[in-house]
């Protein structure tokens, strides 16, 4: 079904718009709604012991304090713990308002509404909360200690425990050649949009409906959310989900606490509430990602191949688990990569701390697994002195080897087994676009020169599209103007162009006449929500699917008109006509008149719609009994499991050999995401998700003190990169096609962050001459660890074989 | 983040100014470009009851520049500072500088006397003015003061302005003739407060030989530390000198602290290697001047 | 307690606006909130991200570092003001469309105001210079890639129409108390 707009790299039809000022984010809507803001903790860990909000109630703009004790039924209980997985031994989630104890720093303990913004947070200073205060539990080591336990009622702090087996690793290695063992660390980082979080609710006392804007990644999670704890009927809450600037994950969680409230105090009040977050709540109340350690055991044979994998994982995932265990789960099962690992065997605790929770931030789990994984790829090549692309070539699953099962469970409950993908035409292509076989000459002039340069790279594959569904619905007014909608939503990916050049190729009408519509539940109630890279995969295999059911109705009933074979028309620029005779046709917008019979006409065109307007086949109703009024329709993409997208990125680095500035003189991408639907958005994703890999290796981390206080919580000392730190990007794309949706397409919006921690120590590594365990890495931090290296407490790498170039890996040059 | 609820008053004029300031006394705060107050009070970490916006008084935004230096109004902003090509030629290190300090969309509105006056000992502009040996000039409802730099800066964020006064100019003097400047900073960010930054003004001799040497640190010590170090380079010339024996005695002079961004001992280590950097490219800066703007030979540094 | 209200006199884009308002109300708060123009974005509150950059006489600054009542008597540019009055796009809107210079759009607003100031005193910018004119401003999604080259193809596009330029960004010359 190739066509004109599949493919064509077209400006967005979001960005009109949008350049213009007349975007329309959470906080433009609402104007004279009240505003919303929040007592939070400022404890890590505490049992609220009192809260006296006698000194807020005389401030002019008061209109309510809420605390706990206001709250009833589902609303006094727990939020619900979204993804249940038997590994979960313990699983806590917030209240909508502390309850009794505080878990983190920026714990919502009371809800203000007022008048204004200003006047909302006087009133937060005024409200007044006795603390006892308990030990904070920081880290991934104090948590497995467990010397204080987070949550009453558990022994210690391990929320859920998952080994996963794939044959006899651990014998597996006690036989091998060869054996390492690494012990590696990640920190954490966060999503943070530019926009916040934020929620705008209006309760309609006299229909009983509410209507609620959320600046959220799934609309139909968010109704059904609040409909169970408003005890609401889900057809008394309708989500529409605005502009939103940005998700990157963090706004996939709902229902927030914030979330549920707004709508409740909205309909207690009989008055429009709104919420927006600002960026300290952000840092402090939303939720991040990232924190790991790892310890790896791996046997390997005299080329570098694995044997056997013994990988554990301590992760840490907050004050609280409403995600469940996705984050590791994906990092125990992704960690594979594109390699063949030998026996495997993984196994993940995930442990509370009494920090912010940790739920998917684009990656989701993958940048940690893939910083395990081509570390251990380097330190093989270290070991045997090898070159680092050849120990990964001799690792790769072969083309002719798809679809290859890796043997294990996936987050989505199904069986993890690879699709397509050409892993080593694309390491070729790595290796060429990035020069790597003349690197080592260039390294030693560098070095001649008095600098260090250094160079690194890593390879991933990433499960994308996950069901369980996406819906599409694609209607044809008389206008001839086409409406599409799918339910999941969108922040930033520019699923309203290549949604709307799917269905002008699917039903051949010019894309300025299609208009596409997200994340309104209105529009289309079932849908499940924009994570793990679905968008293209899943609404927009489900947006074709439903064009081609309304194309084949479009047929029929033309070639009911036109008395021709439906087989013999096609559809052209939004005109049905006759192959071959392009005189003899009809516009859509006829077809969608004549797809509706009516008694009454409202218009010139309505009239050959009505009982009178022409010729009848009496033998059979206006509407058959398989049929429905209305040139539409609607289809379901539900995939057996996920399609899996893959690439490899490669780093060149200079350190400066004095200040220990780190620089990155060059970037490359490799990408294969199946069919690209429109390259230039495709490309914008990846240079985003690289511009994160980046920040997450050298600038960001959450910084918190043994107390539990986050002390970079604004964004001058949470160190997101500027231009100014993001180097250009080179990419090259593959096209493997996946064989699981009708489009051929793989997801692309996480790709390029994934490995961007192990590439920059990859990098790093190789320009300093000692290994590099502990990701992000800062000058301060590389400085220290020059010390240590000078003094002999840190081992060099093993001195690499002057040998002979890389012999290139089997597989198509791109 | 919205700042707390306060009185605003906007004088006209400098006594207008003065006569407000003194009757609000600590508990106001004056506005300028208000681009390090504003975020203060936007995170509730400033809660002034009154907000004195200086931004309507004429004749504070005047730029100076004579044979003693440059003098700087209240309301001179720095991109309007950083675009003065007299004051850039009268003292070089103001360019040097202002084009380290933020962004240019911060410089289009902060000033650099309400820098000064907010006394970050991590911001360029104090650096600058204790390098410079330079002056404050405040204003108070008991008359006029002028204050050197090296006591004008008490603490971190602390001034010896007195709540009723306004520091109404700066004044940077002109380095002595053969005198070139540098500024250089290892931040962690393009326009971050840096981990550490050294400004340097090596003066030479007719003969092209170090007569002085001196740098300014910050982001190193409490307040804008400025330190001599003409004992470890006198006498030789740029290419000669063991500006590494000038890092080692900045390094053992400065005491930095840590925070989560570098440890005390990294940025030690980087105050050494700033130092060198600074003197280095100060002492070509004089040497390009020299060759542009020779002086006769034999007759000496001018001291 | 009552808060003191003051009745202040704004001028965006082109047209006197009015409002009362509480002396610690943000400029960029009443930009959205009093006079309804939802384009200038607010996304830290601490001067850091420039999401809320807008031109004060010409200049780009950061509208939630200025209280309203301090923007009486100055001359505001908003992104909704950018465009000719015939509704011709100005050409940093052009280009960072056609570039894909943006992906959410949050932070847009901010780039255009500081790109089409850039670019009145540079018409004619090198990458690297380019690059270091949006290095003041935050951009969670595109990378800066596309940024950039959008830098470099709104200088393309003012040159092919020179004098094409929106009435109101042209005050810059003047800088009014700069």
């Amino acid at each position: 079904m190739t066509g004109k707009m599949f493919g064509a790299p077209i400006p967005r039809t979001e960005d009109e718009r949008l350049v213009a000022g007349r975007g329309r984010y959470l906080d433009d809507l609402g104007a004279g709604a009240y505003a919303a803001a929040f007592v939070r903790s400022p404890h890590a860990h505490a049992r609220i012991l009192d809260i006296d909000v006698g000194d807020a109630l005389d401030v002019d703009g008061l209109v309510a304090v809420y605390t706990h004790d206001d709250l009833r039924g589902p609303m006094a209980e727990p939020l619900p713990l979204l993804i249940p997985h038997p590994a979960i031994r313990d699983g806590r989630t917030p209240h909508a308002l502390a309850a009794e104890y505080v878990h983190h720093v920026g714990e919502p303990v009371a809800m203000v509404v007022a008048r204004d913004r200003y006047v909302a947070e006087d009133i937060v200073e005024r409200v007044r909360v006795d603390y006892e205060v308990l030990p904070a539990v920081v880290g991934v080591a104090a948590a497995r200690r467990a010397d204080h336990v987070v949550h009453p009622g558990m022994s210690d702090n391990v929320a859920a425990r998952l080994l996963q087996e794939v044959g006899d690793a651990p014998a597996a290695i006690a036989a091998a050649p060869h054996t390492l063992e690494l012990d590696l660390e990640i920190e954490r980082s966060a999503s943070t949009p530019m926009e916040g979080r934020g929620v705008y609710a209006r309760w309609d006392a006299a229909d009983a409906m509410l209507r609620m804007y959320s600046s959220t990644q799934t609309a139909s999670g968010v109704r059904a959310a609040v409909a169970a704890k408003l005890e609401l009927q889900l057809g008394q809450v309708e989500v529409v989900v605005p502009d939103v600037g940005g998700g990157f994950g963090v706004k996939i969680v709902h229902p927030w606490p914030e979330e549920v409230m707004v709508p409740w105090a909205a309909r207690l009040l009989g008055h429009d509430v709104k919420w927006t977050e600002d960026r300290r709540e952000h840092f402090v109340a939303a939720a991040h990602e990232r924190e790991q350690l790892q310890r790896v055991r791996v046997g390997f044979d005299d080329e570098g191949r694995l044997l056997g994998l013994d990988v554990r994982i301590w992760h840490d995932n907050g004050a609280y688990l409403p995600y469940g265990v996705i984050v590791p789960l994906v990092t125990s099962t992704q960690l594979l990569g594109p390699y063949r690992p030998g026996a495997y065997r993984v196994e993940f605790d995930s442990l509370y701390t009494t920090t912010v929770i940790v739920t998917p931030y684009r990656g989701a789990g993958r940048p940690q697994g893939v910083f395990a994984m081509e570390r251990t790829m380097d330190a093989i090549a270290a070991r045997l002195g090898l070159d680092r692309a050849r120990v990964r070539s001799v690792n790769l699953i072969q083309p002719d080897e798809m679809p290859y099962d890796q043997g294990l469970v996936f987050q989505d409950g199904r069986p993890l087994i690879y699709d397509s993908g050409d892993y080593p035409a694309a390491l070729a292509a790595l290796l060429d676009l990035v020069g790597w076989d003349d690197f080592p000459a260039q390294r030693e002039r560098a070095r001649a020169e008095g600098r260090r340069i250094g160079i690194g790279l890593a390879c991933y594959v990433e499960g994308t599209g996950p069901g369980p569904y996406e819906g599409g619905h694609v209607q044809v007014e008389t206008s001839g103007r086409v409406r599409v909608a799918t339910g999941l939503t969108s922040q930033g990916q520019g699923h309203q162009t290549i949604l709307a050049q799917i269905v002008a190729d699917e039903l051949g009408v010019p894309i300025s006449d299609i208009s596409v519509t997200t994340g309104d539940t209105r529009r289309m109630p079932y849908s499940v929500g924009t994570y793990a890279s679905r968008g293209a995969v899943m609404s927009g295999s489900a947006v074709a699917l439903a064009a081609r059911r309304l194309r084949d109705k479009a047929l029929r009933i033309a070639g009911d008109a036109l008395e021709a074979d439906p087989d013999d028309l096609e559809i052209v620029g939004g005109r049905v006509r006759v192959k071959g005779s392009p005189a003899s046709g009809m516009d859509l917008g006829t077809v969608a008149v004549l797809a509706n019979p009516l008694r009454y006409a409202f218009d010139e065109a309505s009239r050959a719609a009505t009982q009178f307007g022409g010729p009848a086949d009496f033998d059979r109703p206006p509407v058959a009994p398989d049929d429905a009024p209305g040139l539409e329709g609607t289809d379901f993409y539900s995939p057996l499991r996920c399609t899996f997208a893959s690439g490899m990125h490669a780093a060149i680095v200079e350190t400066d050999p004095e200040t220990a500035e780190i620089r990155i003189l060059r970037y490359c991408v490799v990408h294969d995401c199946g069919r690209l639907v429109n390259p230039l958005i495709v490309e914008g994703q990846i240079h985003g998700g690289v511009a994160q890999g980046v920040a997450g290796a050298l600038y960001e981390r959450m910084a918190y003190d043994s107390d539990g206080q986050l002390l970079n919580a604004s964004f001058m000392d949470f160190l997101m990169p500027y231009a100014s730190e993001v180097p250009a990007v080179e990419i090259d794309h593959l096209e493997t096609p996946s064989p699981l949706n009708p489009l051929g397409i793989k997801g692309a919006g996480e790709a390029g962050v994934i490995p961007g921690a192990a590439v920059l120590a990859a990098a790093v590594e190789d320009a300093e001459g000692f290994p590099i365990t502990r990701m992000p890495i800062s000058p301060s931090e590389l400085f220290h660890l020059r010390r240590r290296f000078a003094s002999g407490e840190i081992p060099p790498l093993r001195a690499r074989r002057p040998a002979a170039p890389a012999p290139r890996p089997s597989g198509q040059e791109s | 983040m919205k700042p707390p609820a306060f009185r605003y008053h906007a004088p006209a004029s400098l006594a207008e100014t003065l006569a407000t300031l003194a009757e609000v006394g600590a508990r106001g705060k004056v506005l300028a470009g208000g681009q390090s107050l504003v975020p203060l009070m936007n995170m509730r970490l400033a809660a002034p009851e009154h907000i004195v916006d200086i931004n309507g008084v004429a004749g504070l935004d005047d730029v100076t520049v004579d044979a003693g230096g440059v003098r700087i109004g209240a309301l001179v902003r720095h991109a309007r500072l950083e675009a003065d090509a007299e004051a850039a030629a009268a003292v070089p290190l103001l360019r040097q500088g202002l084009r380290l300090v933020a962004h240019p969309v911060i410089r289009n509105r902060g000033t650099t006397v309400g820098s000064i006056a907010h006394a970050d000992p991590s911001a360029e502009m104090p650096a600058a003015l204790a390098l410079l040996g330079g002056s404050v000039e405040a204003a108070g409802a008991a008359g006029r003061r002028t204050v050197p730099a090296a006591e004008f800066f008490t603490g971190p964020m602390e001034s010896c302005l007195r709540p009723d006064e306004l520091a109404v100019s700066a004044h940077f003097p002109r380095p002595e003739p053969g005198t070139g400047s540098a500024f250089t900073e290892v931040a962690r960010r393009h326009g971050d407060y840096a981990l550490c930054g050294v400004a340097a003004l090596v003066t030479l001799d007719a003969d092209l030989r170090i007569t002085a040497a001196r740098a300014g640190y910050l982001s190193v010590s409490p307040t804008p530390a400025v330190l001599d170090l003409t004992d470890a380079v006198a006498g030789r010339t740029p290419d000669t000198a063991d500006l590494a024996a000038a890092g080692r005695l900045a390094v053992g002079r400065l005491e930095p602290e840590d925070d989560i961004h570098a440890t005390a001992e990294y940025r030690a280590h980087l105050a050494g290697v700033l130092t060198v950097r600074a003197l280095r490219a100060a002492a070509e800066d004089a040497l390009a001047r020299a060759t542009r703007d020779p002086r006769p030979a034999g007759s000496g540094s001018g001291r | 307690m009552t808060e003191q209200t003051h009745e202040i006199r704004l001028h965006v884009n082109g047209v006197p606006h009015t409002a009362t308002v509480p002396a610690r109300r943000l400029l960029s708060d009443c930009l959205r909130h009093d006079l309804g123009l939802t384009g200038t974005h607010v996304g830290c509150e601490h001067g850091v991200c420039g999401a809320c950059t807008v031109r004060l006489d010409g200049l780009p600054v950061r509208s939630c570092l200025m209280f309203a009542v301090s923007a009486q008597g100055h001359e505001i540019t908003t992104v909704e003001g950018m465009a000719a009055p015939d509704g011709t796009p100005h050409p940093v809107q052009r280009a960072f469309r056609e570039c894909h210079g943006l992906q959410c759009g949050f932070c847009t607003p901010g780039f255009l105001a500081v790109v089409a100031a850039f670019l009145e005193e540079n018409p004619d910018p090198t990458e690297e210079q380019a690059r270091e004119a949006v290095g003041g401003n935050l951009c969670r999604c595109t990378g800066y890639q596309n940024i950039v080259r959008s830098v470099l193809r709104a200088a393309e596009l003012a040159r092919e129409h020179p004098g094409a330029e929106p009435p109101g960004a042209g005050a810059a010359a003047e800088g009014g108390r700069a």
